[in-house]
């Protein structure tokens, strides 16, 4: 396989469990490198568990899981120590410690992993702010920012290392929509100027369709389909079709079942 | 990475070849500091350079600023690829001079 | 009935398989953060940030109830010995239980009452706010990083706690005795000196040093395990491992109390 078509994440038959409930069934999926890759569905649908089971974060009930060539679940702790020093992750709220000021945190990784001057590591830090247009922020406190500011934040740290690999959860909630697309902007950015493979985890539409060049649909822990921003349009999919235009889920009513529920516990 | 150092007119110039990342990028800044100490400005040639990251640019930040304290120069020559992306993603382009070639360089 | 009593047997049973997985964390989280002593380099500069917190800031609240509580015992004594007529035995009387006994054990609910539980919200927040998942994909260590340090901070600051508290409750006993009370300050003060022997002082110090482990130990494997062990994340999840952990580090303290107590007598 050439590099350009090599996949960098390769999931097979994730089986996940939160208890007894089953949240994840046989998922497959895949990522090449340089791609930008939205994982789109709705709240239960497994996404964030997806996320955290690639993250390491979580260890799954069977299924294998590669990333960058490595068996991220037999790995050891250098092995994956090493590996996430190629990773980023930017977290929903951002994730900085709120003890530290900003710039301290977005410094974090590369005061602890490398061996470059503090003059370099200043520089480099700034860098990513003015990237993230968070110039002048160094010095507030976490405490001190908006929603959307510790997202974007949270992004300069993520990316400080200049990671091949970034993980992106819900880059859109909760900003108000010139931010968000601020942010859709600058993922595309990433990818084209620093070569990122850029996987992003989001229940936005808007975004998804603007950054994506594939969005994976996951429903009840299934991948529904796969393909590209017109397949997922064109879809005949009716749950897809009802992701898209935002239709409540209408599942039909058993009475029986229904009346049983809402007496539940009741003679 | 590799680099190596020519006398260009009165400027030392300064070849990275490869890749610069984080475990080599302080090589590179050990070279310019070096260079700017002796009070001379220097040519930073991209053309044989296929990578650089933000710890190299941070260098390259730093160095221009060194020189410019002391009225020296740092001038970028044939930046190209991903490397000019990566400047153009900081607008750094608009900062360092940059030019196409060494033919360009005069007195 | 029948399923009354076996829903209640079945509550009970899960109960304590809860109770004994949980003290099962408690043992991992102690052993995963001690095994960073030699995995790791020693972590200095995060130990002397939270000395600053867990030590110095601390020093207020334990020379106040230092001194009140020395006052009071004094006074008790006072009234006590002055029927025997041997108030003379004041100063060793005083100096003996806060050293033995009042010392550690006041100056750990202290810290349980202002480091404890302020360590166990700190923990449980970054927990929620996936801070804990931040560090481990930046493959940062957080036992490494956020715990140790917090935890040999502890052991280090309270006996030293403990030995302010002792000289502030002596303080406070000369005051009431010798000031109020009018008992001779060479009874008072040789008194203490020739009835204290070094296993005393040594019986404090084992004590606090143990009371600074099992505090810091307590409340931060509940923030810590806040998303395994609390029914509710956020603000309530928050509040109810913090109210565990001060009651949970507070009783346990109680009880080593006795534990080392025996054992040293």
């Amino acid at each position: 396989m050439t590099s350009v078509t090599q996949d960098i994440i390769e999931v097979k038959n994730l089986v996940s469990h939160y208890g007894e409930r089953q949240i994840l069934r046989n998922v497959d999926f895949s990522v090449k490198k340089g791609e930008i890759r939205v994982i789109m569905g709705g709240s239960g649908s497994g996404k964030s568990t997806l996320l955290n089971h690639m993250l390491a974060l979580l260890k799954p009930t069977s299924g294998s899981i590669k990333i960058d060539q490595l068996n991220i679940l037999t790995a050891n702790r250098k092995e994956l120590s090493k590996l996430r020093q190629k990773m980023g992750v930017a977290f929903q709220g951002g994730a900085l410690f709120s003890s530290m000021t900003v710039g301290e945190n977005i410094k974090l990784p590369l005061k602890h992993h490398t061996e470059l001057d503090d003059n370099t590591i200043d520089i480099m830090t700034r860098l990513k702010l003015e990237l993230m247009n968070l110039a002048g922020f160094e010095n507030l406190m976490p405490s001190e920012l908006s929603g959307g500011m510790l997202k974007r934040a949270g992004l300069a740290r993520a990316v400080i290392m200049d990671p091949k690999l970034l993980f992106f959860d819900e880059p859109s909630a909760g900003l108000d929509p010139v931010t968000a697309v601020e942010l859709d902007e600058l993922i595309l950015k990433l990818r084209d100027a620093m070569n990122m493979t850029i996987v992003v985890v989001t229940h936005e539409l808007e975004s998804a369709f603007k950054i994506a060049d594939k969005i994976t649909v996951l429903f009840d822990g299934e991948v529904v389909m796969t393909g590209t921003v017109d397949e997922i349009k064109q879809s005949s999919d009716e749950r897809i079709q009802n992701l898209i235009n935002r239709r409540p889920r209408n599942d039909v009513v058993d009475a029986e079942q229904y009346i049983q529920r809402l007496t539940a516990g009741q003679n | 990475m590799s680099y190596s150092q020519t006398i260009h007119l009165h400027y030392e110039r300064l070849v990275l070849t490869g890749e610069v990342d984080l475990h080599n990028s302080p090589q590179v800044r050990k070279q310019l500091l070096a260079i700017l100490k002796n009070g001379c400005s220097v040519l930073v040639d991209f053309s044989e350079l296929s990578y650089i990251d933000s710890s190299g640019i941070a260098t390259l930040v730093e160095a221009f600023n060194v020189a410019k304290n002391n009225q020296l120069t740092l001038t970028i020559i044939a930046a190209a690829g991903a490397p000019l992306q990566v400047l153009e993603l900081t607008n750094l382009n608009k900062v360092f001079p940059m030019v196409s070639s060494l033919d360009d360089i005069r007195e | 009935m029948l399923s009354r009593l076996k829903q209640m047997i079945e509550k009970m049973g899960k109960s304590a398989v809860d109770s004994i997985e949980s003290a099962g964390r408690l043992a991992v989280f102690l052993g995963y953060t001690l095994s960073r002593l030699w995995l790791f380099r020693f972590p200095l500069q995060e130990v002397i940030k939270h000395l600053q917190f867990i030590g110095a800031r601390t020093v207020p609240l334990i020379l106040v109830s230092g001194l009140f509580t020395g006052m009071v015992i004094a006074l008790q004594f006072y009234d006590t010995l002055i029927r025997f007529g041997s108030v003379e035995l004041l100063g060793a009387a005083v100096a003996m239980s806060l050293i033995r006994e009042l010392g550690p054990v006041m100056a750990a609910l202290m810290v349980i009452a202002r480091v404890g539980s302020a360590t166990c919200a700190e923990i449980g927040i970054m927990r929620n706010e996936q801070q804990f998942d931040a560090l481990d994909c930046m493959a940062i260590d957080s036992y490494h990083y956020v715990i140790l340090p917090r935890l040999i901070a502890g052991i280090i600051s309270v006996p030293l706690l403990t030995a302010m508290f002792d000289v502030f409750g002596i303080g406070g006993g000369y005051v009431v005795g010798v000031l109020i009370h009018g008992v001779s300050e060479g009874a008072y003060l040789i008194g203490m000196a020739d009835t204290i022997v070094w296993n005393d002082v040594w019986m404090g110090i084992v004590k606090s040093t143990i009371f600074g482990l099992l505090i810091l130990w307590i409340c931060m494997a509940k923030g810590f395990f806040l998303h395994i062990e609390q029914k509710f994340s956020g603000a309530e999840g928050v509040s109810n491992a913090t109210t565990q952990a001060v009651v949970l580090s507070a009783l346990l303290m109680l009880f080593v109390d006795y534990i080392v107590s025996s054992l040293m007598l």
